[in-house]
């Protein structure tokens, strides 16, 4: 029993929780590409600045969270995801949209998004420094362990708050992503836009709102994953450059322009990555006596060691670009 | 009477040969004009001209009196100017309904204040553009398909949906592109009637690209025939039928002796 408690904390919970975030990440990445037709690198700095403005908001407020509480950090976070998403859209309008409007390929804006990585990790750096810090200021961060019943299990399930809210918040932001582009005017012009740019602008619908939108729903939703996975972790400036490769990965697997097909591909590499690196002699130990003598299992046996944990999403995409490259879910359209 | 569109003097050239050549054509107010041509004439990029998809190397579009060289695409859209594409465009992942729906300029719904702060406005306007699009797509006869995905359409009905979208604002100029290529005849009669329709009911503006004949003989009056990127002659079909020179331009030096 206890080999099966441990194997729910290290692989589903973790599992869930960065695929969770992994999820959040890819929907950005796809929704960028699926309107602006560009793989948008800076995506995971956007990530981590947002986590910073909630931060930064959390050091002027840190007992705020006390009344209700909730961690500090997520009652301001909606306010920071307001202002990362109009960084985002200050960020196109400075450095995008004028290359869009010489209409350079694809690989321009590309390339112009690693220059805005670069510059978003130098200003954190400028700013906040290069060590990590906690998002807790005031508060502690809530543990829950859950004893399970029988006499079997001695060891309870750990989940962190912050790991639930995470969850929480995931579904909800899928629920209302689904709503708002099957159901509201604004998502359809989005899917619309994405389907066929020509078409959309010949019949009148303002592309520049819609890019708009877009920024700010990549933006927030960014902050969304980048705050919550510092809450249950911490923040660290270089957060993104851990991010960027399996939130690519994701939404890749899932077909890029596929946002539900991100969701997928959030998940297929956040649990990768988690099983790639558990210990399954865990799991095999109960098993021992069953065994010949003689047989000895190892103490240690994982596919991966967890410093080479980043390998997995990179083996991931690999394995989808040779065998099903248009993705799980054949993307490009919204 | 007067003319809404006129173009003078437009030049468009992709890197090599020059495609559009000093052209210089005017189309009246109220008139369903044909632009006819052999292939490679240019007609295509001078639609892409007027609507704004593409812009001239020089020379001037003048829209109701007004130099639009400058105006986007959907800025020309929001003044009336339309147009529909030789190869039908649509919204693929959206079906028929949505597609009509799609195209009413400045919806509250496009506005993301009013999306979040007045709900009962985006769907009052809502309610108003979804009656409209359903008469639309009854008079166009794809009542059975509305709740297609307009990608799997046929080809006919989706120049049908062009045709539509065009009606679903209040279009002054349509600039239809081939409306008739792929459509079966009985489809094509409705086609007919729904042009001539909205010319006398709603005066419509109509300046066509078409190489059916029997067509354009019937809907269009005047003629006008672009070869090698500028204007080779105007006037009624009757005229141009009996014109050596097209019949040249159609079908090479020795095909007019009788």
């Amino acid at each position: 029993m206890n080999e099966l408690v441990f194997f729910i904390n290290n692989v589903v919970v973790s599992g869930i929780v960065s695929s969770s975030i992994y999820a959040m990440g890819a929907i950005g990445v796809t929704l960028v590409f699926s309107i602006m037709r560009f793989a948008h690198f800076a995506h995971a700095d956007m990530m981590t600045l947002g986590a910073f403005f909630v931060l930064g908001l959390t050091m002027l407020f840190p007992e705020i969270g006390n009344a209700i509480g909730l961690p500090s950090a997520l009652i301001l976070m909606p306010i920071a995801m307001v202002m990362t998403a109009l960084t985002a859209v200050g960020i196109d309008r400075t450095f995008y949209k004028p290359l869009r409007d010489n209409n350079v390929k694809p690989i321009v804006l590309v390339i112009g998004s690693l220059g805005v990585t670069l510059m978003l990790q130098g200003l954190i750096r400028l700013v906040a420094g290069t060590g990590s810090r906690s998002m807790y200021i005031a508060e502690r961060k809530d543990i829950f362990r859950l004893e399970l019943p029988g006499e079997l299990a001695t060891r309870p399930i750990v989940i962190t708050e912050p790991q639930i809210i995470l969850f929480v918040f995931a579904v909800g932001a899928v629920v209302a992503l689904h709503w708002f582009l099957t159901r509201s005017r604004l998502g359809k012009a989005m899917r619309a836009m994405s389907d066929n740019p020509d078409l959309a602008r010949v019949s009148g619908i303002n592309t520049n709102t819609v890019i708009a939108v877009t920024w700010m729903i990549a933006g927030a939703l960014a902050t969304a994953a980048g705050t919550l996975l510092s809450l249950d972790v911490t923040l660290k400036p270089d957060l993104s450059f851990f991010l960027l490769l399996p939130i690519f990965a994701a939404a890749i697997v899932g077909g890029v322009g596929h946002p539900y097909g991100a969701i997928a591909g959030g998940f297929v590499v956040g649990f990768a990555e988690t099983l790639a690196v558990f210990n399954w002699a865990v799991l095999l130990r109960p098993f021992q006596d069953m065994l010949p003598a003689g047989w000895e299992l190892p103490t240690y046996l994982a596919f991966v060691g967890t410093e080479y944990k980043i390998t997995v999403p990179f083996f991931i995409l690999v394995a989808i670009l040779v065998w099903r490259p248009t993705g799980l879910f054949k993307g490009k359209v919204l | 009477m007067s003319s809404i569109i006129e173009v003078s003097h437009v030049y468009k050239a992709f890197g090599g040969p020059t495609i559009i050549n000093d052209c210089s054509l005017s189309v009246a107010e109220g008139s369903i004009t044909g632009l006819i041509g052999p292939n490679g004439a240019g007609k295509s990029t001078l639609f892409n001209i007027i609507a704004g998809n593409l812009a001239p190397d020089s020379g001037q579009v003048h829209f109701d009196g007004e130099e639009i060289s400058s105006l986007s695409a959907d800025q020309r859209f929001h003044r009336g100017l339309l147009r529909t594409f030789q190869i039908a465009h649509e919204f693929t992942h959206l079906t028929a309904l949505e597609n009509l729906m799609m195209v009413p300029p400045n919806q509250p719904g496009e506005n993301l204040f009013h999306t979040w702060l007045k709900p009962g406005l985006v769907q009052a306007r809502e309610q108003k553009v979804r009656a409209r699009a359903l008469e639309v797509i009854d008079f166009i006869g794809l009542d059975h398909v509305r709740n297609e995905l307009a990608g799997n359409l046929s080809g006919g009905q989706k120049k049908l949906l062009e045709l539509g979208r065009t009606m679903m604002t209040d279009a002054r100029v349509v600039l239809l592109d081939e409306i008739a290529a792929g459509v079966n005849r009985t489809l094509l009669v409705d086609l007919v009637r729904n042009i001539e329709r909205l010319n006398r009911e709603h005066g419509y503006t109509f300046l066509v690209i078409e190489h059916d004949m029997d067509m354009i003989a019937r809907l269009c009056d005047p003629v006008i025939v672009l070869t090698q990127g500028s204007v080779m002659v105007e006037g009624s079909i009757d005229e141009i039928r009996n014109n050596p020179d097209v019949i040249e331009a159609y079908f090479g030096a020795g095909a007019t002796t009788d």
